[in-house]
């Protein structure tokens, strides 16, 4: 069976076709102020992309914050299970999943069998999360793209006090202003990310192997902050960004379903 | 209008609990009561939801409590802009919202009542927490009417003969203020008569809470919230030992008959903290639809958690042990106890802590509580963050996913 997976963020909207253990193909696009035409566009070019009909689809499974806003799904999951089934998907070893989001961020602790075990989810301040990011971006005037191999370039990270991402951004500000250097300020603010997300993660306990995904995992500098912060290898796949897109795809094809 | 006939849903009908009119009833009697008093000439003493009522029953003062009214406000959606309202006269946002919004709503007569009426003097006690004692002096200041503080020291370990001396001796002087403030003597036989009043309510008040214990549960904590309002206000009155005796009798004709509140209830979960007053309703249709029912929470049981330690024969003397020992006067160790006793005793699948903003001494402490029950019952435990009156600090999306999310995990350990 052919099922799909539906996964409308906050910033972003994915969606993933799956074939028994063959992913048929993938999309991202912004998901904008309307959630639900966001993913029946997005469902729309994956379909064309795949070249499939919708009638051969046999289930559609929706998750993310849009996720009650898929109309066409068959079930609404959240991200957290989500994320949970994609990483194991991708390696059954995975005992712990870091997945940071538009809004949230989250470690999930997963146990045999692919059940999630434990999660914690960040409280509801959005530091640490890939808004936090995106305002920083806008700030340093440097593409998000660019973060990841621009801060490895850092010999000292600027420390980063403030964890909120207002207050934040104008100790950013007055970095820039006393003429610190751009690699330094984006390496200190991914160490103050990891080290939130440490804290987090002390909740509920990291065991190995850690897997991380999600939009921001593509940010290799935060992945090496966060190494260092939990002393722990952290593993990002090529299908990070639709992880949780993924997930639901394995669970509409009734993927961990006790039977 | 005439000819748009209310649909009713006889599922629903069924479950609905009958006694809810009566304790409207008696609540309004009592605000209209309160608001009329300077017309009846009895004295009106704002207290602190946890403070020493039975006296002011006794000397036949109307007791009214800015809280209860704070929990109104939120109930109605009126937080937000009586909070925003104190806080342009220059009160922090972090103050808590039951403060903010009574100080919003006394300059404003705005709320739900049209403020409450002007106290003729205050009456606060320390058990619940600090915040009181600073709201207490602005409001004190603002009528210009006497205030009395019934300090009971927080008890870390235990609650040594020292303390208890001394809380002892404020009892005395309570009664002295009291009696300077109303102008006559207190009736010690009258007194008596409150005192096992009080208890018997705070018993009747026990068992209708105990009757979740039974599976599935005749009414959640969502209703108990509701039903709260009496053993809070006015309990050393006939009325609230007369509604809590026909409540109970409901609550177990229910059980008896196998009404549950929760259709098809799978997963009996306990509450921490305050509710969230203007979320009450969205909530429990979230927990309900997930077939989750809130059996009971830490707060509603606070008003009966300390029975044990009252002498219904000799309620002034055992007073001074009683109101010192409630549930957030003590420390998390103690705290940990009676909690582990509700988790067990109601078989509950989950804790759902909601960690307020506005109540510091009730959510401080939460996460080494949720650490606590992990380890040593293997409980899942959720923490939404939130606020009880000011609907500013509640994002819909994000609790609704931690929400979904933690049922997701609990069926799937099933
Ligand atoms: S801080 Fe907490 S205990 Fe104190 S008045 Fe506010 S809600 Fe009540």
């Amino acid at each position: 069976m052919i099922t799909a997976g539906i996964d409308i963020g906050s910033i972003t909207a994915k969606a993933l076709a799956l074939s028994g253990n063959e992913i048929l193909g993938s999309r991202v696009a912004f998901t904008g102020y309307n959630p639900e035409q966001a993913a029946a566009d997005i469902f729309g070019a994956l379909l064309a992309e795949i070249g499939i009909e919708r009638a051969s689809i046999g289930a559609v499974v929706s998750t993310g914050y849009g996720r009650n806003a898929v109309r066409f799904a068959d079930r609404a999951i959240t991200e957290i299970i989500c994320h949970a089934a994609g990483a194991y998907f991708q390696d059954p070893s995975v005992r712990t999943v870091i997945d940071i989001g538009g809004q949230d961020s989250k470690i999930i602790s997963i146990a045999d069998g692919g059940r999630v075990r434990d999660f914690a989810m960040n409280d509801k301040c959005a530091a640490g999360t890939g808004r936090f990011l995106e305002v920083m971006s806008r700030a340093m005037e440097v593409p998000l793209d660019s973060f990841g191999e621009m801060s490895r370039r850092s010999k000292s990270p600027a420390p980063i006090s403030n964890t909120c991402t207002v207050f934040a951004e104008s100790e950013v500000i007055s970095l820039i202003s006393k003429g610190v250097q751009r690699q330094d300020i984006l390496a200190g603010l991914h160490e103050s990310i990891a080290s939130r997300i440490a804290s987090m993660a002390a909740r509920i306990g990291v065991a190995a192997p850690v897997m991380m995904t999600g939009g921001v995992a593509k940010n290799g500098g935060l992945v090496d902050a966060l190494e260092r912060c939990l002393s722990v290898e952290i593993s990002v796949t090529p299908n990070a960004q639709v992880n949780g897109a993924l997930g639901a795809a394995v669970l509409a094809a009734g993927g961990l379903e006790k039977k | 209008m005439a000819d748009e006939k209310k649909t009713v849903d006889p599922e629903k009908e069924k479950r609905k609990i009958k006694s809810v009119r009566r304790m409207k009833e008696i609540m309004t009697a009592y605000y209209i009561d309160a608001k009329n008093a300077g017309k009846s000439g009895r004295k009106v003493a704002w207290i602190t939801s946890g403070g020493p009522v039975e006296p002011l029953i006794a000397m036949d003062v109307i007791p009214v409590y800015p809280e209860n009214h704070g929990a109104m406000i939120g109930a109605s959606k009126m937080g937000a802009v009586l909070c925003a309202k104190a806080e342009e006269t220059g009160y922090s946002r972090d103050l808590c919202s039951y403060a903010r919004s009574d100080i919003g709503a006394s300059l404003t007569n705005g709320g739900p009542i049209g403020g409450l009426p002007a106290p003729d003097f205050l009456v606060c006690c320390n058990n619940i927490c600090g915040t009181v004692l600073k709201w207490y002096e602005v409001q004190a200041r603002k009528y210009n009417v006497p205030l009395f503080f019934f300090d009971t020291p927080f008890i870390h370990t235990d609650f040594t003969e020292d303390a208890r001396k001394y809380v002892r001796t404020q009892v005395d002087e309570y009664i002295g203020f009291l009696e300077q403030a109303c102008g006559r003597k207190m009736d010690y036989g009258r007194m008596e008569e409150v005192g096992r009043l009080s208890v018997k309510a705070q018993r009747l008040w026990r068992d209708v809470l105990e009757t979740c214990a039974h599976s599935p549960a005749p009414m959640t904590a969502f209703d108990a919230f509701f039903h709260l309002a009496l053993i809070v206000t006015l309990r050393g009155t006939r009325v609230v030992v007369d509604y809590y005796t026909e409540l109970l009798a409901e609550l177990r004709d229910r059980i008896a008959r196998g009404i549950s509140m929760v259709p098809d209830e799978k997963y009996r979960l306990i509450w921490d903290n305050l509710p969230v007053w203007y979320k009450t309703k969205w909530l429990s249709d979230k927990f309900a639809e997930h077939h989750a029912c809130l059996v009971a929470d830490t707060y509603c049981s606070a008003w009966s958690g300390v029975l044990d330690l009252i002498d219904e024969n000799n309620f002034l003397e055992s007073m001074a042990t009683a109101y010192p020992s409630i549930y957030i006067n003590v420390s998390i160790d103690r705290m940990f106890v009676i909690l582990k006793n509700m988790l067990v005793k109601y078989r509950a699948d989950g804790l759902v802590m909601h960690s307020n903003r506005s109540c510091k001494p009730y959510s401080l402490g939460q996460y080494d509580l949720q650490k606590m029950v992990m380890k040593e019952l293997g409980i899942p435990v959720l923490i939404i963050e939130a606020d009880m009156v000011d609907e500013r600090s509640f994002s819909e999306s994000q609790i609704e996913t931690r929400i979904d999310a933690f049922m997701e995990v609990l069926k799937q350990g099933r």
